[in-house]
């Protein structure tokens, strides 16, 4: 019995399966050390929202990301005309 | 207005230069106006693969350069009215490309074409970083394997940030993954990352499947780009990725082991 599990185990588990595993990893690993992607689309759909409502110019917002200690903080920064 | 499309990946040797060959004659014969723009500065291909390399004489560093215009650097393609090939430079290297140079050279392409299909070079360099950098679609070209699949997530994030469409704050750039060599043999038996696998890693939509097949490299041996090989599933599959492209809801095949008729296993068709 434990031969055919074995046997089962090795066809469920191919190199394709260790390389899936493997590159969800990393992936995230080489995301995370990039700053999330969704920045420019943040900033892009954050202006666009208040721009709705008030005339800012097309670099009055600025979205960063950074740390402290632990801590991930995400910044925004809307300049408002006078 | 033309549409920029970049043919990228990150990687080198996973099918940019045969995607972008095939792509844009798949316009051409769909009747759009295209030009297809080697950006791979000091290792030109396109040429090659498309059949023209012995018609080169100016090339896009002497455009940007101002020692040729733009009608002499052109080379007609002799297959299809709609289509044109613009050379990279063999001799100079990718520090000759500036963006200002670039843009000037797009916007007058721009005037006079509907699609302008631009060959990345492989890396995330300055050639690379200005293929991309005007562009309004990017197809991402990935194979079925980790560094590919790795160094695609690596462009997409480049993509959504440096260009100029991040830049300005307008929509950004769609992309589109292509994948190629796919072999349904090899992931049957588990040897090479499925479909699913690579769509769900990298999320992004699919534009196209490429199976493994002899027909591609009889095709860049012959100097034609493989979408004229019209028997071939390389060709037919890139046939359906133009058609997508252009909006047709279309399957994607070769996604599954063919199976061979009676008659075929009988004569080992």
């Amino acid at each position: 019995m434990a031969l055919l599990d074995y046997f089962r185990l090795r066809k469920a588990k191919g190199s394709a399966a260790i390389a899936k595993e493997r590159l969800q990893i990393l992936v995230a690993h080489d995301r995370r050390a990039g700053g999330p992607t969704y920045l420019p689309q943040l900033k892009h759909d954050l202006l666009k929202v208040i721009q709705k409502y008030v005339a800012v110019d097309g670099d009055a917002v600025s979205v960063s990301v950074g740390k402290d200690g632990s801590q991930d903080i995400l910044e925004l920064n809307i300049i408002l005309p006078d | 207005m033309a549409r920029i499309i970049v043919i990228t990946s990150g990687k080198g040797g996973v099918g940019k230069t045969t995607t972008s060959a095939a792509f844009a004659m798949g316009l051409a014969e769909h009747g759009h106006r295209t030009i297809v723009v080697d950006f791979d500065v000091g290792l030109r291909n396109l040429d090659l693969i498309m059949g023209c390399e012995r018609r080169v004489v100016y090339d896009f560093v002497n455009v940007i350069s101002g020692e040729a215009n733009l009608s002499q650097a052109l080379i007609k393609d002799k297959r299809n009215p709609n289509l044109f090939i613009l050379p990279a430079s063999q001799t100079r290297d990718k520090e000759a490309l500036t963006l200002e140079g670039v843009g000037k050279v797009l916007t007058e392409l721009a005037e006079d074409f509907e699609y302008v299909v631009c060959d990345s070079p492989a890396g995330i360099e300055r050639g690379a970083t200005l293929a991309m950098y005007y562009a309004d679609d990017a197809i991402v070209v990935t194979n079925p394997e980790v560094s590919s699949v790795r160094d695609s997530d690596r462009m997409i994030g480049i993509l959504s940030s440096k260009s100029r469409r991040a830049e300005q704050n307008l929509e950004g750039i769609r992309e589109y993954l292509l994948v190629t060599r796919y072999s349904p043999e090899r992931v049957e038996k588990g040897e090479m990352l499925a479909l699913e696998d690579v769509r769900e890693i990298l999320s992004l939509d699919l534009i196209g499947v490429i199976p493994e097949s002899q027909a591609v490299l009889n095709a860049s041996n012959s100097g034609v780009p493989v979408i004229l090989d019209r028997e071939s599933s390389a060709g037919q599959a890139y046939s359906d990725m133009v058609s997508r492209y252009l909006g047709e809801d279309l399957p994607h095949r070769f996604l599954t082991i063919e199976k061979k008729g009676l008659l075929g296993r009988l004569f080992g068709g």
